[in-house]
C-alpha cells in the first residue's frame, strides 16, 4: 500500500510522473503533433460513491484536453506550468501555498484570472497523475494540530533525521509540510481524538486527556485540511490507531466527522485522505437530549443541509447516521461542545467523553 | 361693418412682411440663411456650366447694431456663369425674377433665396448691395443697387465698367446685414461641411469676423451631369400651369397641344387618353371652357397609361461622388453608397441616394448621425420632422448587426425638380409614401452592405485573436514541457503554428 512506502520514495514517484507527463508533451509536439491529455471527467455526473473504498470515486469517463482547442489553449498551457512549478518545487523540497501558485505564475507571464482558476488547475493535476497537491509540496493555508505523545522524524531539509515528540509544545503542533512528510517513530498512544474546536482541543490538554485516554489529539479547526485527513489516515493505518471524532451538534458538525471518515466529492480523484474506520463520538442528536444540553434552534439552513445529507450516500452506510439526521428534525434543535460547560468546565472530560468513547468503541 | 381697405402689395412688400417663409426668422437665422441663399446660387452658377466651383465667402463684422446683433459685410464670390449685364439689376434687385421658373433639379426654386438676403441687408442696415459679374467676356460689370420695396423695382445707385483685361468669369455679392454670428457660428461651419460633403468637387473658403480661415479642399474634379430642362409631366400639373400653356401654345388643336408640352406624351398616348377623356382631337385648346380646363386637369391625374417621368431633368451626385464626399468630410473606416433607380410622386421625378458610413473619425454619440440632403443642399434643421429620420427609426436595425453604441453616420440625399419639403423654410422632407419607400429600400441596401463588412471585420477579428492565443501559449507549453521533461532543445512548434494560420483570412 501505497502509504507504507517512505516518504522519500514516495517523492521520487512523484517527480518521476511530473517528468514524464512532461515528456509525453514534449514528444507530441516534437513529432507535430497537437499535444494533449486525457483525464478522467469530475463533473458531478461522473462522481459516484462506491461502497468498497466507502467514498466518492470517479467514474469512467474520461475528459480530452486537446491544444488544438482554442479553448482549452490557455488552461492547458497553465496545467502544463503547474507541472513544472510543482516539479521545481518537489526536487528543491520546498513547500508553497496554493496562494503562492497563483502569484507565482505571473512571473511566467502565465496569469490566472483568480485564485479559484488556478486552484482549479492543480487540481487537474491532481487528477491527471493521481497524486495530491500535497504531493506536490503544494499546501493550503494551514491551521489545524496535533498534540499527543507520537515521536516523528522529519524529512525536510534542515530538519532530516531530526526527532520531535508531539507532546513537546503545549498549544500542540501545526499540522503543516513538514509534519506531512515526516516519518512516525514511536508512540504509546492507543487511540486518536479528532476535535473540532480549538477551545475544546486546548481544555483536552489542559485536562490530560492524552495521559487519561493514552490518545493523539488532533484538532481539525473546522472542515479538515486534506493534509489533515491525510494525517488522520496515516495514524490509523500506519500505527493502527482507532480515530474518534468530536464535532459540534449540529449538521455541519456530523459533515465534518464524515468528510474525515469518507471524504467529499471534491476530492473523488484522490485516494488516501478517508479513515473509513473512524468513529463519529459526538456530539450526537441523542446526547442532546440525554445529557439535557442548551440549545439553539435549527434554522432554515440548517434544515435544508440535513435534507441533503439524508440523501447523501455516504449516510447510508451506517444506521447511526440516519437515527441522527431523523432526531435533528425532530428535536429541531442543535448544541455547541461548549454546551457542556452548563455541567462544570471539566464535565466533557470527566463524564462525557469516557461514557462516548466506551459507546463508539471499535468492535 | 367696419372699414375694410384693400390695397394691392409688390412680391418685395409681401416677403418684407413674411420674412419668417424665406429662414429670415432672427439675427440667428438671418445670417445662417443669407450665406446658405449666396453660396448656393454661386454652386448652381458654376454648375450650369460644369466647372468645378470656387467660392470665398468672407463675413467681416463692420460695428454693433444692439446688444445682441452686430452688423456684418457679407461677401460672396464665385467662378460660375456670371450674370449679363441687363439682367443683373433686376437679378438682385427685384424678388421673384429670375431663371429658376423651368422644371429641371436646382437648388433654389422662386430665384428668391439671395435676393431675400440682400431685401434683410438693406432694411436691417439701409446699405446698398454691390454685385460685380462678368461673363468672361471683355467687361467686368459693376453694380451698387438698393430695392424699392413698394414696388419691387432695383434702383440703381451706381455702375461702372471695367476692362476685363484678365478674363474673369463669376459674380461678386457684397452687401451688409444684421445678424449675431456667434450663435449662427456652429449651423454655418456644419453647413459647409456638410455642403463640402455633397460637393466633393467644389473648393470653398470661408473668413469669418475673428479672420479664422476654414477651407473645403475638393476631392475630384469630376462633376454630376447637369440636369436637363422637360416638360412638365401630365401627372403634376394643375389648373394653373395649364392656363398658361394654354395661353403661350402655337397648336390650334388638342393633339399637337398635348404631344408639344407635356414630359413622354407622343402621338399615340395622346390619342388614347383623347379618347379615354372623351376629348376631340381636333379641339382648339384656346377655346377650352374654365369647367373644361379643371376636368382635362382631372382626367390627365386618372389616365394610367402615361409613362412615367423619366429621370434626365434630375442630376444625382451618383455613387462615386457620394462616396467620395463621405470619405473626404467623415473619414470613416467603412461606406457603403446606394442610388436607387429614378420613383416620382405625383408626377415628379425623384432620385434617393443614401450612404451608410462607420467607424474612422465618425463620433460615438449613442446613436446614428444622421445628415440630410435635398437637391445638394444640406437640410440642418427640423432634424425630428424628416421623412428620412422617421423611416432610420423604424429600421430593425439589429438585423444588420447595428447597435446603437457603433459610430455610424447615414446620409440620405434626394433629389427632384420639386423637392416635397413639409415647409416653406425648407428644412425638412414630407413623409410621402413613395418617398418613404424609395429611402428605407436605399437605406436596407446600404445596410446590408454594412452588415457584410461588420461580419467580416468580426470574423477577422476572432480569427486574430485565435492565433494570437496560439501564438501566444504553443511556445510557452514547449518551453514549459521542454523544461519538465528535462530536454536541452525546445521541439519545433513552427509547424503547428503555420497550420493554425492556413485556416486564417487572408492579410493578417
Amino acid at each position: 500500500m501505497r502509504e507504507f512506502k517512505s516518504i522519500i520514495e514516495r517523492r521520487k514517484e512523484v517527480l518521476t510522473n511530473l517528468e514524464n507527463f512532461g515528456l509525453k508533451i514534449y514528444e507530441q509536439l516534437d513529432r507535430g503533433y497537437f499535444p494533449f491529455i486525457e483525464m478522467p471527467s469530475r463533473s458531478t455526473e461522473n462522481i459516484y460513491y462506491d461502497p468498497r473504498f466507502r467514498q466518492f470515486i470517479l467514474g469512467d469517463k474520461r475528459v480530452r484536453r486537446s491544444t488544438r482547442n482554442i479553448r482549452h489553449l490557455k488552461p492547458f498551457a497553465q496545467l502544463v506550468w503547474t507541472a513544472l512549478f510543482s516539479y521545481e518545487l518537489t526536487s528543491q523540497r520546498k513547500t508553497s501555498t496554493l496562494r503562492d501558485v497563483y502569484y507565482s505564475a505571473q512571473a511566467y507571464e502565465m496569469t490566472f484570472k483568480d485564485q479559484q482558476e488556478s486552484n482549479n488547475i492543480i487540481t487537474d493535476l491532481e487528477t491527471v497523475l493521481g497524486f495530491s497537491r500535497e504531493d506536490f509540496n503544494i499546501f493550503p493555508e494551514e491551521r489545524s494540530a496535533v498534540f499527543g505523545d507520537l515521536t516523528i522524524r522529519y524529512t525536510v531539509p534542515g530538519y532530516e533525521g531530526k526527532t520531535l515528540n508531539l507532546t513537546s509544545h503545549p498549544d500542540g503542533v501545526m499540522i503543516g509540510p513538514a509534519l506531512t512528510s515526516a516519518e512516525f517513530v514511536e508512540t504509546t498512544a492507543d487511540k486518536v481524538i479528532a476535535i473540532e474546536k480549538g477551545g475544546l482541543f486546548t481544555r483536552f490538554i489542559e485536562e490530560n486527556v492524552h495521559k487519561k485516554f493514552n490518545a493523539i489529539l488532533v484538532l481539525t479547526a473546522g472542515q479538515a485540511p486534506r493534509a489533515t485527513r491525510h494525517f488522520i489516515r496515516r495514524l490509523n493505518r500506519e500505527l493502527g490507531l482507532p480515530v474518534y471524532i468530536f464535532t459540534d451538534g449540529d449538521p455541519w458538525g456530523m459533515h465534518i466527522a464524515m468528510v474525515i471518515i469518507s471524504g467529499s466529492a471534491n476530492a473523488a480523484h484522490l485516494r488516501d485522505l478517508t479513515t473509513p474506520d473512524a468513529k463519529w463520538s459526538g456530539v450526537w442528536a441523542t446526547d442532546i437530549v440525554k445529557y439535557k444540553l442548551p440549545t439553539d434552534p435549527l434554522d432554515e439552513i440548517d434544515m435544508k443541509r440535513l435534507y441533503e445529507l439524508q440523501k447523501d450516500p455516504r449516510y447510508k452506510e451506517d444506521p447511526l447516521w440516519q437515527r441522527e439526521i431523523k432526531t435533528f428534525m425532530k428535536i429541531r434543535r442543535k448544541a455547541e461542545q461548549e454546551a457542556f460547560s452548563r455541567y462544570g468546565l471539566t464535565y466533557i472530560v470527566d463524564e462525557y467523553l469516557p461514557a462516548k468513547l466506551e459507546e463508539t468503541k471499535y468492535p | 361693418m367696419a372699414q375694410v381697405t384693400f390695397e394691392e402689395i409688390s412680391a418685395s412688400d409681401f416677403f418684407y412682411r413674411n420674412r419668417d417663409i424665406a429662414g429670415f426668422t432672427n439675427p440667428t437665422r438671418a445670417i445662417f440663411a443669407a450665406i446658405r441663399e449666396l453660396v448656393e446660387n454661386s454652386l448652381d452658377a458654376a454648375e450650369s456650366l460644369k466647372i468645378p466651383p470656387e467660392i470665398y465667402v468672407r463675413l467681416s463684422f463692420e460695428g454693433e447694431a444692439s446688444r445682441e446683433t452686430q452688423i456684418y459685410k457679407l461677401r460672396v464670390e464665385d467662378n460660375g456663369c456670371g450674370v449679363p449685364p441687363r439682367h443683373i439689376p433686376s437679378a438682385f434687385g427685384q424678388v421673384l425674377f429670375g431663371s429658376k421658373y423651368k422644371l429641371k433639379q436646382q437648388r433654389g426654386t422662386f430665384g428668391l433665396g439671395g435676393k431675400m438676403a440682400i431685401l434683410y441687408g438693406q432694411i436691417t442696415t439701409h446699405q446698398p448691395a454691390t454685385i460685380i459679374s462678368s461673363t468672361g467676356m471683355s467687361r467686368i460689370y459693376m453694380y451698387r443697387l438698393m430695392i424699392d420695396i413698394q414696388r419691387n423695382r432695383p434702383i440703381i445707385l451706381d455702375r461702372k465698367v471695367f476692362l476685363n483685361k484678365e478674363g474673369w468669369r463669376g459674380t461678386v455679392v457684397e452687401f451688409s446685414l444684421e445678424g449675431d454670428y456667434l450663435r449662427a457660428m456652429p449651423k454655418i461651419l456644419e453647413y459647409f461641411k456638410q455642403t463640402a460633403m455633397v460637393n466633393p468637387y467644389a473648393n470653398i473658403t470661408f473668413v469669418d469676423p475673428k479672420g479664422r480661415l476654414y477651407k473645403f479642399i475638393r476631392a475630384t474634379t469630376v462633376m454630376p451631369d447637369p440636369p436637363k430642362e422637360t416638360l412638365p409631366h401630365p401627372y403634376g400639373v394643375d389648373v394653373e400651369l395649364l392656363q398658361r400653356l394654354i395661353q403661350v401654345t402655337p397648336y390650334n388643336n388638342m393633339l399637337e397641344f398635348l404631344k408639344n408640352h407635356f414630359h413622354r406624351v407622343g402621338e399615340i398616348t395622346a390619342r388614347k387618353f383623347l379618347e379615354f377623356s372623351d376629348i376631340s382631337p381636333s379641339k382648339n385648346p384656346k377655346r377650352l371652357s374654365h369647367e373644361e380646363i379643371v376636368r382635362l386637369m382631372h382626367m390627365l391625374k386618372k389616365f394610367k397609361e402615361f409613362l412615367p417621368p423619366d429621370a434626365s431633368c434630375l442630376s444625382p451626385l451618383g455613387e462615386e461622388l457620394l462616396k467620395t464626399g463621405v470619405l473626404k468630410e467623415l473619414k470613416p473606416e467603412f461606406v457603403a453608397v446606394h442610388q436607387r433607380k429614378p420613383a416620382t410622386y405625383a408626377g415628379h421625378p425623384f432620385i434617393v441616394e443614401v450612404a451608410i458610413a462607420y467607424g474612422g473619425e465618425i463620433p460615438q454619440k449613442g446613436g446614428i448621425l444622421i445628415y440630410r440632403f435635398a437637391n445638394r443642399i444640406p437640410l440642418l434643421y427640423d432634424e425630428a420632422s424628416d421623412v428620412s429620420v422617421k423611416v432610420i427609426n423604424e429600421m430593425n436595425w439589429r438585423r444588420y448587426k447595428v447597435t446603437p453604441d457603433m459610430p455610424i453616420a447615414i446620409v440620405v440625399h434626394i433629389c427632384s425638380t420639386k423637392v416635397p419639403y413639409k415647409t416653406v423654410g425648407k428644412e425638412f422632407i414630407a413623409d410621402r409614401p413613395e418617398v418613404r419607400r424609395e429611402i428605407a429600400n436605399g437605406l436596407r441596401e446600404v445596410a446590408r452592405q454594412l452588415q457584410h463588412f461588420l461580419t467580416r471585420r468580426e470574423h477577422v477579428d476572432r480569427e486574430r485573436k485565435r492565433l494570437g492565443v496560439f501564438s501566444k501559449y504553443l511556445p510557452k507549453i514547449a518551453e514549459f514541457s521542454t523544461k519538465l521533461a528535462g530536454k536541452e532543445k525546445p521541439p519545433d512548434i513552427e509547424k503547428l503554428l503555420r497550420s493554425v494560420r492556413r485556416f486564417g483570412v487572408e492579410g493578417i
